[in-house]
């Protein structure tokens, strides 16, 4: 369906939305439009703040400033139902259902059709369901339970459910990341029918063919604002990336050059059913190596099984030539190893306990002196860090919470230094953190490698993976697809490697 | 970075000044003050050292119990198998007792059964992730279903008199019975531990965020395993005091202690959900609790409350559980009963469900 | 790299569809209820008398009767611990009014008992919704709260039989074809909670509540005022039975009804009431509470020992939820791997 944005009225319309959480503004320009019976593709790096847009849309988030209108009336939702009930419907990367449930329940949940004395009539709720999936041009039982449906199954009870809604938008956030290419094939079968239905789909995604195969027009986004948008005729893949990480060239990274020395961690046909497979690397002594690649291609898994939070299901890590129990985070960090994880919030930290406490809590046994702790040392500890981290602060007994996300990041990495680790890894260490502190963090890390400390940095910012990075190992879909010299990258290679889109 | 430093600190040591005198312990010493001084003024001789050793004889088992309860309310589990744990033990050594196996083997395998029953509990609840409530309902019958497998409907009697002496003669040189000093030596080594080690940070640490524990290599699970383990052998020292006490043993001896086992934890400033609490606030708590109780049996009064003492002190513990776990959430209970009531419009909706729950207009097909 | 994995997509779809692993547990059930009672009734042959059903009816009823409501507050992941006090309550204050009112009818007499029920009902509900304070604790509380002021109001006099009126009595022993009316009370009630789980929005809510609290967010179930009704619900069928309980005794004192929620819980339990909420049926918690009193009245039965109910009881509560969780394990593990072998096949 050819799409004509100049006399059609679009069906819904965000204009120079902002929001911030605390310090950290997720979207400074939100701005998308979207006309009926158009595939729309929102594209970013990981954090442009796509997935905040998305939120905000689906009435999750209330902007903090900007237009929001649908068919050209202003709106303000004030949660999920709003939004549903203006026609948009949103499908989480991660669907929600209830597994408990049937196909046709999840679907008409609320709404289920009734018939005399308001009881329910299945009969028609499945029928409905049923001809709702013929529409769809899919096959899936609606008396069945949703628990033990596969993603792709799932992601259509979500689609299902716009349907019956009669969504007139409807967004998807990264839906084919969990799928294979048969699923992904019938989601944009599925999705023809959408727009031939006359709703708009907005579609996020990272992987660009999908993008070009799939939509008419594509807004591009980075850094949390409005970039350009487009019909998908008039770029290219190239035009594309670069717009996505294109950006100006003010932040310089600290990068010295370094001379590895010995390999320091082996990992070996790594594996972990359904998630990774055969993941092989070596890491040496005062080196940087990335693992680049999109979310949902394994990589913080990776960094999760050498840890040993999550079991491996085959290969091996060895640490200087020994090897490495798996399975057992107490094992790892015995051998040197540190984790600096992916979620400050979740698992970096204690949010309710205070900074001492929390710099101290990898280093118990090290603190422990006849059996106890001395508050001296906890405290002496805490405050050696936070000086050599130039963390910002009040009192070192307060709760980290009161803390700025590059502060808390502070608190984390001291938590792990204070052990003196032979490996670090990093997960998305400058994730939601301002500038000067990125700024901070990269010479922190230059400094460890040029000590011989071999660090493994995960990082979804293309920028920093290429600054900072002696060599880079790109996974896609849960498998090490590229091994980059960090001198030969560039942004499109590692960006190429990583969506697919030739051989490295 | 240290002149920032300095500016911020004086608000905030100001700030810190204020939560300390509004600090729920604060409150519980106040509270306890009025009570005893009440006691003072209607009980005669209130502060002697005869009613002081019956609050601490009266006191002693449960603070014993709610030593390891607080260490597992604070890892955010619960184990409401405790009053039938104490059960269980005294009903195996009474009954060994009675098969003529001599006290000390009776309390050995009374302490043995303890630390099985806790195995029970910790494995089901670490290792196979089973919720800590469901767990110790289901156990809280199993072991006092087996306590009157193994015992009713006899009594036993007949301990030695050394044994029995502990339940009725204090500490000599003190007011204190043996059961509320082994309270406070455990209450300070427990202390010791939540504060000053490893243990005792992982613990609240576990609490507070599991995952961040796991992240910095601590063993959450394993460390509820062995709390769930710790608090079968406190219950079942605490059933061998309670068995001492009584001089007898019958199967139901302790039942429906554990709702003032938890109340006391609570009552005493630790979180249901985990990651709060200290043993000062339990300390203070089971002193209220355990000097109200011997100020209602205590109180001369007209023969109609006389009758209804044990169930007036149930009222009381039970109005104190559910104050203690609505006061500390009670100002944003309050703004949010006044939001709804006052605004329906709100914007920011999605960070708090109750408000386009009440909100939502379901359309029918 | 290999592609000779090929999963078969939807091969587990009757084990996946609805209802029936439900109807599996249920038939469980019934096979161990047979399984009892053949036992039973070879080493005891009374056992299998019409007299003994009876008492296997009657016994189950007030049992299954609570778990109808507790299955309803499970399934939206709370619980109801202070049924058994409410039952204790209803009856005395049932009684009492028979003993202050000698000609009441009886009607008025259920009717009181289930007011009863629901007002306490109500507290526990909204505590629990309104002050967002767990269900665990709230009614663990009441349980004692309640106790105590029944001791206050009994005051140590107990409710007989010669206050009792003889037709309210007669609901506990007298029958309808051989079929105890208690047991008639008992599965119409059931009938009509089997019914509206399966077939009314409000109750498909509850479900949905236990199911995904965050899915029910999104889907804008009003989880607070279901939660409430559930708890009201369990109430008033806990006064209901101290009504039925009244009427069987003819007697009651302080300490009726304790320990009831414990039995409650493990019928609903092993009748496969998920204890995470959001899956199990009232049909199955009514099973799981005539096994129960099958088991215990076999053992009084064989002269095994009337003390092993409450053990019986407590260890089958255990298994039931290890056994539940060891089920979801296996399945999510099958899943994991299915999924694997999908995204090997897929990057060849």
């Amino acid at each position: 369906m050819p799409v004509d944005a100049s006399d059609a009225r679009p069906v819904l319309e965000l204009e120079r939305a902002t929001k911030s959480f605390g310090a950290v503004r997720a979207i400074v320009d939100g701005t998308i439009t979207l006309y009926r019976g158009e595939a729309h593709a929102l594209v970013g790096e990981n954090g442009a703040g796509k997935s905040t847009l998305v939120k905000i849309l689906a009435g999750v988030h209330a902007p903090d400033s900007g237009d929001l209108r649908v068919d050209g009336i202003d709106v303000h939702f004030r949660g999920p139902a709003d939004a549903r009930d203006a026609g948009i419907a949103v499908i989480y990367q991660e669907p929600t259902l209830f597994p408990d449930l049937t196909v046709a329940e999840n679907i008409f949940m609320g709404r289920q059709p009734v018939r005399a004395g308001r009881r329910i009539d299945r009969r028609a709720m499945n029928s409905a369901a049923t001809e709702i999936f013929t529409r769809l041009g899919v096959v899936l039982d609606p008396d069945r339970q949703a628990r033990g449906l596969s993603v792709a199954d799932q992601q259509l009870v979500e689609i299902a459910k716009a349907l019956s809604l009669n969504a007139q938008v409807l967004v998807m956030d990264e839906p084919t990341a969990a799928l294979t290419n048969v699923e992904v094939d019938r989601l944009f079968g599925v999705v023809s029918t959408l727009r031939s239905h006359g709703a708009a789909v907005l579609f996020i995604s990272h992987r660009l063919e999908e993008v070009f195969e799939a939509c008419q027009r594509v807004t591009i986004m980075r850094d949390g604002a409005f970039v350009r948008t487009d019909p998908i005729e008039m770029l290219t893949v190239g035009d594309v990336i670069t717009a996505m990480v294109g950006r100006k060239l003010d932040t310089m990274f600290p990068k010295t050059p370094s001379h590895p020395g010995d390999v320091v961690l082996e990992v070996r046909g790594l594996s972990r059913t359904g998630i990774f497979s055969d993941i092989s690397f070596q890491v040496r002594r005062g080196e940087l190596v990335s693992l680049a690649g999109l979310v949902g291609a394994g990589r913080s898994e990776v960094a999760r099984a050498i840890f040993g939070i999550d079991h491996a299901t085959a290969g091996s890590v060895t640490v200087d030539g020994k090897p490495l129990r798996l399975g057992d985070p107490l094992a790892a960090m015995a051998a040197g190893i540190a984790l600096v994880p992916e979620d400050r919030r979740q698992q970096g930290l204690v949010m309710g306990l205070g900074i001492d406490r929390n710099v101290g809590l990898a280093s118990l046994r090290r603190l422990r002196r006849r059996g106890l702790i001395p508050r001296s040392a906890e405290r002496l500890l805490a405050e050696d860090w936070a000086r050599r981290l130039q963390l910002k602060f009040a009192r070192l007994t307060d709760t980290v919470s009161t803390l700025s996300g590059g502060n808390q990041q502070k608190v984390v990495l001291g938590k792990w230094l204070a052990r003196d680790p032979r490996i670090l890894i990093v997960d998305e260490p400058t994730r939601g953190i301002d500038v000067g502190t990125k700024a901070e963090v990269h010479r922190m890390l230059d400094d460890l490698t040029s000590q011989g400390i071999a660090v493994l940095m995960i990082s979804s910012e293309l920028p920093e993976v290429l600054g900072m990075s002696d060599r880079i190992l790109v996974l896609r879909e849960g498998r090490l697809v590229a091994e980059i010299g960090g001198s030969d990258a560039t942004e499109t290679s590692v960006m190429r490697a990583a969506t697919g889109q030739e051989a490295a | 970075m240290s002149n920032q430093a300095t500016e911020l600190a004086a608000p905030q040591r100001l700030n810190s000044l204020r939560r300390g005198l509004f600090r729920w312990e604060s409150g519980l010493v106040i509270v306890l003050l009025a009570v005893i001084v009440f006691g003072a003024g209607e009980v005669p001789d209130f502060l002697g050292s005869t009613n002081l050793f019956h609050v601490g004889l009266n006191s002693g088992e449960i603070g014993i119990m709610a030593l390891p309860m607080l260490l597992i309310i604070i890892t955010g589990e619960i184990d409401l198998s405790v009053a039938s744990m104490l059960g269980l033990s005294g009903a195996v050594a009474g009954v060994m007792f009675e098969a003529g196996t001599g006290i000390w083997p009776a309390i050995l395998v009374a302490l043995a059964v303890g630390a099985a029953g806790g195995f029970l509990n910790g494995f089901l609840v670490a290792r196979f992730g089973l919720p800590s409530i469901a767990v110790t309902i289901g156990t809280l019958g199993l072991f006092r279903g087996i306590a009157l497998i193994i015992l009713a409907p006899r009594t036993v009697t007949g301990f030695p008199t050394w044994f029995t002496s502990i339940g009725t003669t204090p500490v000599p040189g003190t007011p204190l019975s043996v059961s509320i000093l082994i309270f406070f030596i455990l209450a300070i080594l427990t202390a010791v531990v939540l504060q000053r080690t490893g243990l005792g940070r992982a613990i609240y640490a576990s609490g507070l965020q599991p995952e961040a524990a796991e992240f910095a290599g601590i063993r959450v699970r394993r460390i509820k395993l062995w709390l769930f383990v710790l608090s079968g052998v406190v219950c079942a020292l605490a059933g061998l005091l309670f068995t001492a006490k009584n001089a007898s043993v019958t199967y139901n001896a302790g039942t429906g202690l554990e709702l003032t086992v938890v109340a006391i934890v609570l009552f005493g400033g630790a979180s249901i959900f985990g990651g709060r609490g200290t043993i000062v606030g339990l300390v203070l708590s089971l002193a209220v609790i355990g000097f109200v109780q011997q100020e209602i049996t205590q109180l001369p009064a007209s023969a109609t409350i006389q009758g209804i003492k044990p169930q007036l002190q149930q009222i009381i513990v039970g109005a104190l559980l559910v104050l203690s776990v609505i006061v500390p959430g009670r100002g944003a209970a309050l703004r949010r009963l006044l939001r709804r009531a006052g605004s329906p419009k709100r914007t920011a909706g999605a960070q708090n469900p109750d408000v386009h729950t009440s909100e939502v207009t379901t359309s029918g097909r | 790299m290999t592609a000779t994995l090929s999963p078969p997509r939807q091969g587990h779809t009757r084990f996946a569809r609805a209802g029936f692993l439900m109807r599996v547990r249920e038939l469980g059930i019934v096979l161990a209820i047979v399984l009892v009672f053949v036992a039973a009734t070879s080493v005891n042959p009374a056992f299998a008398r019409l007299d003994s059903v009876q008492q296997l009816l009657i016994g189950a009823s007030i049992i299954a009767l609570m778990g109808v409501g507790e299955t309803m507050v499970i399934l939206t992941r709370n619980y109801d611990l202070s049924i058994g006090s409410i039952l204790g309550l209803s009856a005395y204050v049932i009684g009492m009014t028979f003993r202050a009112h000698p000609g009441t009818p009886i009607v008025l007499g259920f009717l009181i008992g289930i007011a009863l029920g629901a007002a306490i009902g109500a507290i526990n509900g909204w505590i629990t919704t309104a002050l967002r304070v767990p269900s665990l604790v709230v009614t663990l509380a009441m349980l004692y709260v309640i106790r105590g002021v029944d001791g206050v109001i009994v005051n140590g006099s107990i409710i007989g039989s010669d206050v009792v009126p003889r037709s309210f009595q007669a609901v506990g022993f007298a029958t309808l074809f051989g079929i105890p009316w208690m047991a008639i009370i008992v599965v119409v009630v059931v009938a009509v909670a089997a019914y509206s789980l399966r077939s009314f929005r409000w109750a498909r809510d509850l479900y949905a509540i236990g199911s995904s609290p965050e899915a029910a967010d999104l889907a804008g179930i009003p989880a607070g005022r279901r939660v409430f009704t559930a708890f009201v619900v369990s109430g008033a069928l806990a006064g209901l039975a101290g009504a039925l309980f009244l009427a069987l005794y003819a007697q009651i004192d302080v300490n009726g009804g304790t320990g009831y929620e414990f039995l409650v819980i493990a019928a609903v339990v092993v009748g496969g009431v998920a204890i995470f909420g959001g899956s199990g049926t009232v049909a199955g918690a009514a099973l799981g509470a005539f096994l129960l009193n099958t088991i215990n009245q076999a053992l009084v039965a064989t002269r095994i020992s009337a003390f092993w109910n409450q053990a019986i009881a407590g260890a089958l509560l255990l298994a039931a939820i290890a056994f539940d969780q060891w089920l979801k394990s296996r399945m999510t593990t099958k899943l994991q791997l299915e999924k694997g072998a999908l995204r090997e096949q897929s990057s060849d």
